[in-house]
């Protein structure tokens, strides 16, 4: 690991000038993936500002929405009574994810802002257009099993590697953050980007923002979810795929529906058009896969990922029937 | 980095009694590798090597109190030091194991103010103030652990390079109520891995201490 400073602010606004002065300085908290990226030298801050002294761990309910502090800790949040009687697919999905070790370790802030694993982003021998822009993508003629079907471009098609993340992106959720312009809400589902042509951007955050907390809202279809996620080991692996979905429905008839998938993209994939299709229709599986055909329109597979254009439609087809009891 | 004279008990228990202790047998591989490394490197490597270390020594240390295995420990430390090479390459205390060192393994893992963490991914500066519980503070004196007993009963090993990290694991996975089936234990120990494949009688092992109510 390269040399580097080390602070520790006790006030959000020097940390966030901390970021603003110093173009190589980092933001660290868990640093379950930080410091991993910065062993394997693919960033080398020169300084880290540690921000565990900042109030930011605090979970709340208030005005018919859950409040999360990005500093609280994963397994604090999935094992939280607030977050289980409110939003239990964002417990799933946190379970779902990295070991018991890593979530005792890993903020909620972390978790969303946290790299790819493409394999290719972590070999600093070969080229990766997120690692070094303009040097290419290794992925695209490589060796392509884990990566996107949906939302890539030309310069990398790495997925983005959080399960919360996708409990969070279809949970109608805004987070709050704060920059050396003060403060703002972003929609969590415009807070990750797809990459185009600057892979290098996993967020639409700039310089020195700081994420505070995440806001999500009390929903009809906060009850009726699952979380179903599928890998190459039963526990403590990277999703394949992987679905949260949230329903509500009314005497057997679908009245909302949120949909996302892991696993496939370069972000949280949000599916609209499917949840919007599902409004009025019954609960059958026949619905659900009139849904994940819809779901998988668009969907284009690489070399060694074709299996995901199967998969994810499957997957999409149960995660719905076990969150409207049928499955 | 740099230890306190001062500071309390830094001098760890030798890690077995088998004849020669270990804490001999370490640091005689650590000489003699050195003399050979030596030997071998070019000048210019060696000169490049030093202007190295004058830039390191630019860096600060950091001072820190950390509590590990109930003793203090005043220590000053290079901020990119990890938890784990401090306890193992500064505390001698090398029970706890430097498996992939990326996360990914389970072997370092460490209770940090009663929560298991992975040591390899922590900071030491970013522990100060807190209290650190390897396997070396888990017996109470002589007498082992219960979980350390169940894993001799059941065999829960065979290298046993993974065991200190498995057991630290295990301990936790008790404490925190997921130890409740078969089916939990594997999905809650998922984080610590065991290349021989010693499962079936690690999860007997936990079974076993979480069904026998004993304080753990």
């Amino acid at each position: 690991m390269n040399q580097f400073q080390y602070v520790q602010p006790t006030k959000q606004k020097a940390a966030i000038e901390a970021l603003v002065k110093n173009a190589n300085a980092q933001f660290i908290a868990g640093g379950t993936n930080l410091l991993d990226l910065m062993k394997h030298g693919i960033v080398a801050p020169e300084k880290l500002v540690d921000i565990n002294k900042l109030p930011l761990k605090k979970i709340s309910h208030e005005n018919s929405s859950l409040r999360i502090g990005a500093l609280a800790l994963n397994s604090e949040v999935a094992d939280n009574k607030l977050v289980l009687a409110k939003q239990p697919l964002l417990a799933q999905a946190l379970n779902a994810g990295a070991s018991g070790q890593l979530r005792n370790m890993a903020t909620m802030g972390g978790n969303i802002l946290q790299r790819t694993r493409c394999p290719y982003f972590y070999d600093i021998a070969l080229p990766c257009n997120k690692r070094e822009p303009g040097s290419g993508c290794s992925a695209l003629a490589g060796f392509n099993r884990m990566h996107a079907i949906f939302g890539y471009s030309d310069k990398c098609i790495a997925v983005h590697p959080s399960d919360m993340s996708v409990a969070l992106a279809a949970l109608d959720v805004t987070v709050v953050v704060a920059g050396p312009q003060g403060e703002r809400q972003i929609l969590f589902t415009d807070l990750h980007r797809l990459p185009g042509d600057q892979p290098e951007k996993d967020t639409t955050l700039t310089r020195g923002e700081l994420i505070l907390d995440i806001i999500i809202p009390d929903t009809p279809f906060a009850q009726q979810v699952h979380y179903l996620k599928v890998r190459d080991r039963a526990s403590y692996a990277f999703a394949l795929v992987s679905v949260a979905a949230a329903l509500a429905t009314q005497n057997n008839i679908i009245t909302a529906a949120r949909l996302a998938m892991g696993g496939v993209a370069h972000k949280p994939w949000r599916l609209s058009e499917t949840e919007k299709s599902l409004v009025g229709k019954p609960v059958s599986e026949k619905t659900f896969q009139e849904a994940a055909e819809i779901a998988m329109r668009g969907a284009q597979a690489f070399t060694h990922n074709a299996y995901k254009l199967k998969l994810a439609p499957n997957i999409l087809v149960e995660a719905l029937k076990t969150a409207a009891g049928i499955a | 980095m740099s230890i306190d004279k001062n500071a309390g008990n830094n001098q760890p228990a030798a890690e077995n009694n088998n004849g020669l202790p270990n804490e001999d047998r370490r640091t005689f591989l650590k000489k003699t590798s050195a003399v050979v490394a030596l030997a071998l490197t070019p000048p210019t490597v060696l000169k490049a090597a030093s202007m190295d270390e004058k830039i390191a020594a630019a860096f600060e240390q950091v001072k820190i109190t950390l509590n590990i295995n109930g003793n203090r420990h005043k220590l000053a430390v290079e901020p990119r030091v990890t938890l784990l090479d401090l306890l193992r390459e500064d505390l001698k205390l090398t029970g706890t194991k430097k498996g992939c060192d990326y996360g990914q393994c389970g072997a370092c893992t460490v209770h940090v103010n009663g929560q298991r963490v992975l040591a390899c991914l922590s900071l030491a500066v970013m522990q100060d103030g807190k209290k650190i519980t390897t396997i070396e503070g888990l017996a109470a004196g002589e007498k082992l652990h219960p979980m350390q007993e169940a894993f001799i009963k059941h065999d829960g090993l065979q290298c046993g390079y993974c065991t200190p990290g498995q057991i630290m694991s295990a301990v936790a996975c008790v404490r925190e109520g997921q130890a409740n089936s078969e089916g939990q234990i594997r999905e809650y120990m998922s984080g610590n891995i065991c290349r021989c494949g010693a499962y079936p009688n690690i999860v007997n092992a936990i079974l076993e201490v979480k069904n026998g109510g004993q304080k753990v």
